[in-house]
């Protein structure tokens, strides 16, 4: 599994190139959120609005109002606690193509409860118009920008820094309104997203030559969330379903499922997999998957209890993993 | 040729009798807000702002629905003429003041007098506390304090295009209370926004009644202009005054000018009811009657 650095800095660069309407804001967080190079190539399209979310919020909506299209670079948290009334009334009521880039969602920060986004999901989930992506590798980081701009109103993006892994093919964009098939199955129906989908990979090789067939599919738009083909997922798996989510379970992907289970009358049994209904603290990423059951090894316990099968696999076992890329569903019969 | 000022009086006058109209129609409404901003909408159309004739239908349409992904925006600022770079445009941030501005654009020809009898009637764009639908507005303001910061990234987005035309706001001394007025304030300055122009309704009153005892905004020029704001206090009933700022050469400062106002003027029967004077209802019928009465005096 590669890593790759600084992925959405130099992408945003080269796709912005020949999008003089794409404007760049950033709330004193510039070179946390990877706006930094975008800052130095087009100083003219650049505004440091200082650490005053709210503001900054509104001159976003009065800028797309008049045609441009402002893309709002902040931590996660900071966008919609700080500033919700502003994205309400300036941005989200009047629809207005203004793109929010949200930077160290849930446990990615070691800054603790007042830097770590736990609902924002959720939050924004609820607001009219809002539509909501998040990333789970570098080929969705490339590839969102593009998936997004076609899209009418404000949009919501949970974003990745630093290093990140490239999990999918780099031919293979992200597509709105479409999830990721990574594995097919029928045992279970186990949908995931942000980096959460890394972490379920670890699992599901070993679970597969455990002998489960798992449908393991990779969730990055959670708004709308209508992709026919996750139901269909759902309705197949013998044991039920599994979500897992860098997020509050209330409200956000796990929430997203069960509304359509139970509209489309799927009854099976569903684990939400995420943080229950609580506040974290600061530490590191893998501590904090470990302690909040949001890893490889929490995934496997959960799809022991769901499938009553000791399935004997071990932390060592799960540390040896080897991650490729994985391809698509059609990709990976081609191979 | 009329001089302006006699216009903008009549303006002022037609204001404060159709709020007063409708106050009484209604049973209660904004009325002290009609008569501190009377002299202020006045100006600004009659004298200050470089605007279009109006483009909207003379009778408002009904309510549009929310915009959404099927439903395309609708904003009522055509009643304040077409876009153009060299135009001005305004935005009403105190949006309670909508009957004012409501009977500001009727008084000037942009609405016809019928579009006021929709006002607060469900399924109409002529809401009482009007939203980016509603005739002469163009951006959702109510929560106040956000409407400073749409126009500035309006003004910015027109900076970037260089265009000449300037962006009108008319604000409440209440907003000041709130963090984001400060915000915008900041920035404004900051990227030297002199294309926002600000005019402040300063009549000292809010929900709770007098400010000074809810929580005290002044000084409010010094405060602004510790942000290197440029800022002009004047008499806000005052033709004259309320104009001569508009005229100053742009110099890199975004401009505010703190209009100090009575918000009895012009109505003295309003004055026993103070310090509560945000929304007026009446206490009784005998009490209506006599605004009523008061009303056939202006009409004379």
């Amino acid at each position: 599994m590669p890593l790759l650095s600084r992925v959405h800095a130099r992408n945003l660069v080269q796709w912005a190139k020949d999008k003089p309407e794409v404007i760049v804001l950033s709330a004193d967080l510039t070179s946390s959120t990877e706006a930094d190079l975008f800052r130095d190539t087009y100083p003219d399209r650049f505004f440091s609005m200082g650490m005053a979310e709210q503001n900054m919020m509104s001159f976003a909506g009065g800028l797309a109002r008049e045609g441009f299209v402002p893309c709002v670079h902040t931590f996660a948290v900071f966008i919609y606690r700080r500033a919700y009334d502003q994205i309400c009334d300036s941005i989200a009521y009047p629809n207005l193509r203004v793109r929010l880039f949200g930077f160290l969602p849930g446990v990615t920060t070691p800054g603790g409860a007042t830097h770590q986004a736990i609902e924002d999901i959720a939050v924004l989930r609820a607001l009219p118009n809002m539509t909501i992506v998040e990333v789970g590798d570098a080929t969705d980081v490339e590839t969102a920008l593009d998936a997004i701009h076609a899209a009418d109103g404000p949009v919501y993006v949970r974003m990745l820094r630093g290093e990140i892994p490239r999990l999918f093919p780099a031919d293979e964009p992200l597509r709105l309104g479409r999830a990721r098939v990574l594995s097919t199955g029928s045992d279970l129906a186990l949908f995931s997203a942000g980096i959460c989908t890394e972490e379920a990979m670890r699992a599901t090789s070993i679970l597969r030559a455990r002998g489960l067939s798992i449908q393991h599919m990779h969730i990055s738009t959670l708004k709308p969330f209508n992709d026919p083909a996750v139901m269909d997922a759902a309705s197949r798996a013998r044991y039920g379903v599994i979500t897992m989510e860098n997020h509050t379970i209330v409200g956000g992907l796990g929430t997203a499922v069960a509304e359509r289970m139970a509209e489309a009358g799927v009854g099976k049994r569903l684990v939400r997999m995420g943080l229950n209904d609580t506040f974290i603290h600061g530490a590191s990423r893998p501590y904090l998957m470990r302690e909040y059951d949001l890893d490889a090894l929490a995934l496997v316990r959960q799809i022991e209890k769901l499938t009553g099968a000791s399935l004997n696999i071990t932390e060592d076992d799960l540390a040896a993993v080897r991650l490729d890329a994985a391809h698509s569903e059609a990709k990976a019969e081609a191979l | 040729m009329i001089d302006w000022r006699d216009d903008a009086r009549r303006v002022a006058q037609g204001i404060r009798r159709r709020v007063l109209e409708h106050t009484i129609n209604s049973n209660g409404g904004y009325l002290s807000q009609a008569c501190s901003s009377a002299e202020t909408l006045a100006v600004l159309y009659t004298k200050v702002m470089r605007l279009g004739p109006s483009i909207a239908p003379p009778v408002p349409p009904p309510f549009p629905g929310a915009p959404s992904k099927t439903n395309p925006r609708y904003t009522g600022a055509g009643y304040n003429g077409a876009r153009a770079p060299e135009l001005d445009r305004f935005f009403l941030s105190a949006v309670h003041y909508a009957l004012a501005l409501y009977a500001a654009l009727i008084e000037t020809g942009r609405m016809s007098p019928d579009g006021l009898a929709q006002f607060n009637k469900d399924g109409s764009t002529v809401e009482m506390i009007g939203a980016e639908h509603s005739p002469g507005l163009e951006v959702t303001g109510g929560s106040l304090a956000q409407t400073i910061s749409q126009a500035g990234g309006v003004a910015l987005a027109r900076r970037l295009r260089r265009e000449s035309g300037r962006n009108w706001v008319f604000m409440s001394d209440g907003e000041f209370q709130s963090g984001q007025t400060w915000e915008a304030v900041q920035a404004l300055c900051f990227y030297r926004l002199d294309n926002v122009c600000v005019y402040v309704d300063v009549n000292g009153q809010q929900c709770d009644g007098a400010m000074e005892e809810v929580m005290k905004i002044e000084p409010l020029q010094s405060r602004l202009e510790s942000f290197s704001a440029r800022v002009c206090s004047v008499n806000g009933h005052d033709l004259d005054a309320l104009a001569a700022p508009a005229e100053l050469a742009p110099d890199g400062r975004p401009l505010f000018i703190l209009a100090y106002t009575d918000p009895c003027a012009g109505m003295p029967i309003l004055d026993p009811r103070r310090p509560k004077l945000h929304y007026l209802r009446f206490k009784d019928a005998g009490e209506r009657d006599q605004f009523a009465d008061y009303l056939k005096t202006m009409d004379g």
